[in-house]
């Protein structure tokens, strides 16, 4: 069974997948994660995270740091030769659990070509969206390695899986019209390239209500520009600075997992407790799958509010001023980075247009503070235009740390108390 | 390295009296693509005074050099929150103290240096054995230290502080 398949028939169950991020450089703590993973009190798939050298396809480095027992911060797919990923994954895989590899390359082809030599198709992330936030390769550089890449897994996977990371855009502080429009954008990328099976994701913000809003524009746009494709939508779990307390990281988890349920979202990735100080052991994973998961569904998924909400009809105008640019829609991307019709906030990368700007409303809402050249009529609020000094960057980029936190100490119980590190990795 | 030499990254328009103090590299090292504590490191640098370089995620070692290079830094702040800070930051440093022009230059490094939080005061040690001035790990206070350290980095001409 395909991931895809997977996916759709637990949403015929009417059940959430929840899944972890989750890497580890040593195939036998790999291997126990992911039957963890498997064996939690959820219905779960599988993560290969892998790690950052990985990531810069720094290979040398990973195959070092394996030599010399220096543990990684991810699992090295490229420097383990394909047999131990084999060997690894062997009896835990399976068409009850499937695995996805976690990347974050804007060079993804060693990391490919590795995943097929272990018989591995299902993976994520993006022309835009793998270049932009973390890398250095020209957005032009990255479409080119992203339609090769595509290539590469079609030829080499049976019925590979691809999800975007358009939805989260640096994490933290891009309004979710924006999200919602990268996130389509690079499905339609990915079905330009021939991929049929797709998932698009949305990372949950800072505003309930908006997020939902936010779902729902997603699903009515892919339902528009998606319509021959097998796809489905992914919830990422608060991607930014996440809460200290074990009571705040809990609450922001049931935020993202009621955000799901109440969207219709079919598919959830969770935090941990220990998310804000180091990378969470094995069996922290676990307890957010099963806390996830137990998050009740409440009422059925409210029914997609009407095309007229401001998310959609932002993340619409942009979508259409992309498309516009160019019938392939990787060089509509490359092009519309150029002319600033997409502009992520606070990205350094040189060929973001850097003008955008976003603020949090009172009531916690995202809103664009300057619009640059955004396809935007009015500026989508009230303009507050003008740089931010560091504390007021600071206070924003900590404002749903503090607010869960803060919720958390008011409840008055042991879970406002500081995460404390268990001292070991499983 | 294709296409992109380390570009500045478009100035925030609230600058302080730009650059009255000198320049200062914000940097990472080259496996960590996490920017948010860059950019607040930028905009914290340049309410000090400083004209601020940020490099952007995922920086080559020699990239940095050639940075140092071309804008001879009153200061080198390198930040990590990957957790390869410290994998990367003994390597790092001895390639940046090994260039004639960069013995003396202040480097510091901070963040997230280890992937199991907390590093060891053997880590710390290692790091400032290394090459590197003064170690900030994620912790209260660590900012507070941070600012100290900037306030004692001499106007004009970069001195060995160690």
């Amino acid at each position: 069974m395909s991931f895809g398949e997977f996916v759709r028939r637990n949403r015929e169950r009417g059940v959430l997948v929840v899944q972890p991020r989750m890497g580890f450089s040593d195939p036998r703590v790999m291997r126990a994660g992911l039957v963890a993973t498997r064996d939690a009190r959820a219905t779960t798939v599988g993560t290969l995270t892998l790690d950052s050298y990985t990531r810069v396809g720094d290979h040398g480095s990973a195959a070092r740091a394996l030599r010399d027992g220096v543990a990684l911060n991810g699992y090295p797919i490229v420097a383990h030769p394909p047999d131990t990923t084999r060997r690894m994954l062997g009896g835990v895989r399976s068409d009850a659990f499937p695995v996805q590899v976690r990347h974050g390359s804007p060079r993804p082809l060693d990391i490919f070509a590795a995943m097929a030599a272990a018989g591995l198709g299902d993976t994520e992330g993006g022309p835009v969206s793998y270049c932009l936030p973390y890398g250095r390769a020209p957005l032009d550089e990255s479409v080119a390695n992203w339609r090769a890449s595509c290539r590469l897994l079609l030829e080499s996977a049976v019925e590979p899986h691809l999800e975007t990371f358009g939805g989260c855009m640096m994490g933290q502080l891009c309004p979710p019209s924006q999200l919602v429009a990268i996130s389509a954008l690079e499905g339609l990328f990915f079905r330009q390239q021939g991929v049929r099976s797709i998932s698009v994701s949305y990372a949950q913000q800072t505003n309930p209500a908006q997020d939902r809003e936010a779902v729902h524009a997603l699903r009515g746009l892919c339902a528009r520009l998606l319509p021959d494709v097998d796809w489905h939508v992914v919830v990422y779990t608060y991607m930014g600075m996440y809460p200290r307390t074990a009571g705040g990281a809990l609450g922001l988890l049931t935020g993202a997992a009621t955000l799901a349920l109440s969207t219709g979202a079919e598919r959830l990735i969770v935090k941990t407790v220990a998310e804000s100080q180091r990378i969470p052991t094995i069996a922290e994973n676990v307890a957010a799958l099963e806390h996830a998961a137990g998050v009740p569904a409440g009422a059925a998924p409210e029914p997609a509010a009407a095309a007229g909400g401001e998310v959609y009809q932002e993340a619409y105008a942009m979508v259409e001023a992309v498309l516009n640019c160019d019938a392939d829609v990787g060089n509509a991307l490359v092009q519309a980075f150029k002319r600033g019709l997409l502009d992520i906030p606070y990205c350094v990368h040189p060929d973001n247009a850097g003008r955008a700007r976003s603020y949090i409303t009172a009531d916690g809402r995202l809103r664009w503070a300057d619009t640059g050249s955004l396809p935007l009529a009015g500026g989508g609020g009230a303009a507050r235009r003008g740089g931010l000094t560091s504390a007021e960057f600071m206070s924003a980029l900590t404002y749903v740390q503090n607010r869960y936190d803060t919720e958390a100490m008011a409840a008055r119980s042991s879970a406002a108390l500081p995460y404390v590190f268990p001292g070991r990795i499983i | 390295m294709s296409g992109h030499p380390g570009a500045e990254t478009a100035a925030p328009p609230r600058m302080p009296p730009a650059g009255r103090r000198g320049t200062v590299i914000v940097t990472t090292v080259s496996s960590d693509a996490h920017t948010w504590n860059l950019v607040y490191l930028q905009l914290l640098i340049q309410e000090l005074g400083y004209h601020v370089v940020n490099l952007g995620p995922c920086v080559p070692d020699d990239l940095l050099v050639a940075e140092c290079g071309r804008h001879a830094p009153q200061m080198v702040v390198v930040s990590s929150v990957n957790g390869h800070g410290y994998q990367e930051g003994l390597r790092l440093v001895g390639r940046l103290r090994s260039e004639p022009g960069l013995a003396a230059v202040p480097v510091v490094i901070g963040g997230k240096l280890g992937i199991q939080g907390g590093e060891s005061e053997r880590h710390v040690a290692d790091l400032l054995d290394a090459g590197f001035d003064a170690v900030f790990e994620e912790r209260a206070g660590g900012m507070v230290s941070f600012l100290n350290f900037v306030a004692s980095i001499p106007r004009g001409a970069a001195r060995e502080l160690r």
